[in-house]
């Protein structure tokens, strides 16, 4: 470990490290704070390691470009908030239509509108599962730390490339903007995931077959293999259709892919929830004031543990069941009027009480207000 | 013999479209009987064969509307993106693969309605991708609506009383935001705009190729421009080539529609000068 290599980095240049570790070679983006500085980054980074940087008209076209690139073989993201997450919904959903991997990073600001843009907010929780139309399953993840947005960009990438699927991470304008001494990891030391390739002949090759996991093999294009690509529902073979016999079977690949295999998704930190009768349930920036507010408490003699997750969709619903079981009560803080409190109310059984903690003003919420609202549930 | 000959070049003409239609995906198309869409096929087709492409080589990507099912019925890597994005799509691919030919088709409602920012945008960059911009002045697909190249005056579902908006010309805003080489064409000029297809593909930066055609299901319909040989006819009739053009004052223009080369300039292209960065950078970490 000595050989790590240590920086001095913002979050958001967090992200760039992590992308390129993962492999990133295509960028697409547009500049909207709080996340000017992934694009930035990736502008002086890319070009030196032979990949490709664009700053395109608009965010449509940013989304729009990294799908492109990302089919003719790239591994590609782009950066964006609020605002910009909203005008790329269409071309994600596209992305969930036609299974190209690859990664949208929302570093969150308040709204809704231009609402605050210089100020941190997790109101864009339920968008990243529900923002484009139709049905599909999300991937999305939150990082907490510098450190941690280094590897959870990384896992992002892992699973954008496993499932065949968009994936955002949900990054809050604390953590982007904070700035820290990280270690780098090592080449090699984090397992990178690349998409399966087919190894039929093109003759053979059936795009968007039924394999045994429901995640077809991508060849990219120029590689022979001549297939087509639309929004349009399709058949296995890439052609459009209608016939209700072959759009059940697509939609449940959408689905069954990622939630047959949802333990590959989840990610969750625990701290001490072993004895807790009292649980925090956090992400994001709020799970590091929930984890000094545990600190804290328990020098003050209170049982109460965090669950913290860095997987937030699909929602890790059996493990955040099981953690809280023999909690009495949970607190969920959540800068946003709301959101993930309705997973945790919807999983955990009705005997344990459920208490918020909502901030929408742009402003963080400290530990000592969650040491407040403690003493209030106790 | 002479009947033989004939028949002999139906066949090998016939053969060529059979090498690039997608095998595996049935006919009929979405496209009206009489379409232009057809012929502007047909003749990307040939410029194509006679440039001798390798198919695997070759990414036809399009948006939404009735020109943008192209790439779903020819035997390239087909992208079949949504509507008016055909271009950022395509930008991806290009960028990321610039050993790949890459041939946008679209309309002009997908063009230069929804996608007109990106239609300026990509002429401005100078990307080495051919647009083939299916000029039918209406929206097809949804039923006959009006769009940015409905004339003035001219009836549409969505303009009953008359269309009160002026009109987009493409070419011209094609040449103004930065592309290094438009020519326009009308079905009627199939062998034409077969060659100007041909050169735009082989020109190095953005293209444009406006190909002028008929929607008589709808447009023709409308305007009482009578049948799909009447409205090709009249493509004929009002069409004058860019040279004698240049000699006519702008009344003499007026209906007129000028086809040829219109504009061609000898630029640096988008991915050549970021290579060129990435070479100079290489290594420095």
């Amino acid at each position: 470990m000595a050989d790590r290599k240590r920086v001095l980095v913002m979050g958001n240049h967090a992200v760039v490290e992590g992308a390129i570790y993962a492999g990133l070679n295509f960028y697409a983006g547009y500049p909207i704070t709080p996340s000017t500085e992934v694009a930035e980054g990736c502008a002086r980074e890319l070009p030196k390691i032979g990949g490709r940087f664009i700053q395109m008209e608009d965010e449509i076209g940013s989304i729009a470009a990294v799908v492109g690139s990302s089919v003719a073989g790239a591994k590609s993201m782009t950066a964006t908030s609020g605002p910009g997450y909203s005008l790329m919904l269409e071309n994600i959903g596209y992305a969930y239509m036609t299974e190209v991997p690859l990664v949208v990073c929302n570093v969150q600001r308040g709204g809704p509108s231009t609402g605050l843009p210089t100020k941190v907010s997790q109101a864009d929780t339920m968008q990243a599962k529900w923002g484009p139309h139709g049905d599909y399953t999300a991937i999305a993840v939150a990082p907490s730390t510098i450190e941690d947005t280094v590897t959870e960009t990384i896992r992002a990438f892992n699973l954008a490339e496993r499932f065949r699927t968009p994936v955002t991470i949900l990054l809050d304008e604390v953590i982007a903007h904070s700035r820290a001494i990280i270690n780098l990891p090592e080449p090699g030391e984090i397992d990178i995931y690349n998409r399966v390739k087919p190894t039929c002949s093109p003759e053979e090759f059936i795009p968007f077959e039924m394999t045994e996991n429901l995640v077809s093999a991508m060849p990219a294009y120029g590689e022979g293999y001549r297939y087509v690509v639309t929004g349009l529902t399709h058949d296995p073979m890439g052609f459009t259709t209608n016939k209700p016999s072959e759009i059940f079977p697509k939609l449940d690949k959408l689905r069954n892919k990622i939630m047959n295999y949802r333990e590959e998704t989840v990610k969750i930190r625990t701290e001490q929830m072993e004895d807790a009768e009292i649980a925090f349930v956090a992400y994001g920036s709020v799970s590091r004031a929930a984890l000094q507010a545990v600190d804290l408490a328990r020098k003050a003699g209170v049982k109460v543990g965090m669950v913290q997750l860095y997987t937030i969709w699909p929602f890790p619903e059996k493990q955040v069941k099981e953690l809280c079981a023999n909690c009495r009560k949970v607190i969920v803080g959540e800068l946003n009027m709301g959101q993930i409190v309705h997973e945790v109310r919807r999983v955990l059984p009705g005997d344990i009480e459920i208490h918020t903690l909502q901030r929408y003003d742009g402003e963080i919420l400290t530990p000592l207000q969650l040491l407040e609202k403690l003493e209030e549930v106790l | 013999m002479a009947t033989a000959t004939t028949s002999e070049k139906a066949k090998q003409k016939s053969d060529i479209f059979l090498k690039y239609l997608r095998p595996r995906k049935g006919m009929p198309s979405v496209w009206c009987a009489g379409c232009g869409n057809g012929i502007v096929m047909t003749a990307i087709i040939r410029a194509i064969d006679k440039l001798g492409l390798s198919k695997d080589n070759i990414v036809m990507v399009s948006g939404i509307g009735c020109s943008s099912r192209m790439p779903i019925y020819l035997d390239f890597n087909a992208l079949h993106t949504t509507h008016g994005r055909a271009l950022p799509f395509a930008t991806g691919v290009k960028f990321a693969r610039p050993d790949l030919k890459v041939i946008v088709v679209t309309g002009d409602g997908d063009a230069l309605a929804i996608g007109g920012n990106h239609f300026i945008h990509a002429c401005r960059r100078n990307i080495d991708i051919t647009a083939i911009l299916i000029n039918n002045n209406i929206y097809g697909m949804t039923g006959g609506q009006g769009s940015p190249t409905t004339p003035s005056a001219a009836f549409s579902t969505t303009t009953p009383y008359g269309n009160a908006e002026k009109h987009f010309d493409p070419s011209a805003l094609a040449a103004a935001s930065g592309a290094s080489y438009v020519a326009r064409s009308t079905v009627y000029h199939a062998t034409a705009m077969e060659k100007l297809i041909g050169e735009a593909i082989s020109h190095r930066g953005f293209s444009l190729v406006e190909a002028v055609s008929n929607c008589h299901t709808y447009y023709g319909r409308l305007n009482r421009q009578g049948d799909p040989v009447t409205m090709i006819n009249s493509f004929k009739e009002k069409s004058v080539q860019v040279t004698k053009a240049k000699k006519m004052s702008p009344e003499e223009l007026k209906g007129k529609i000028v086809i040829g080369k219109l504009h061609e300039v000898d630029t640096t292209e988008f991915c050549d000068v970021y290579q060129s960065t990435v070479d100079r950078l290489d290594g420095r970490k």
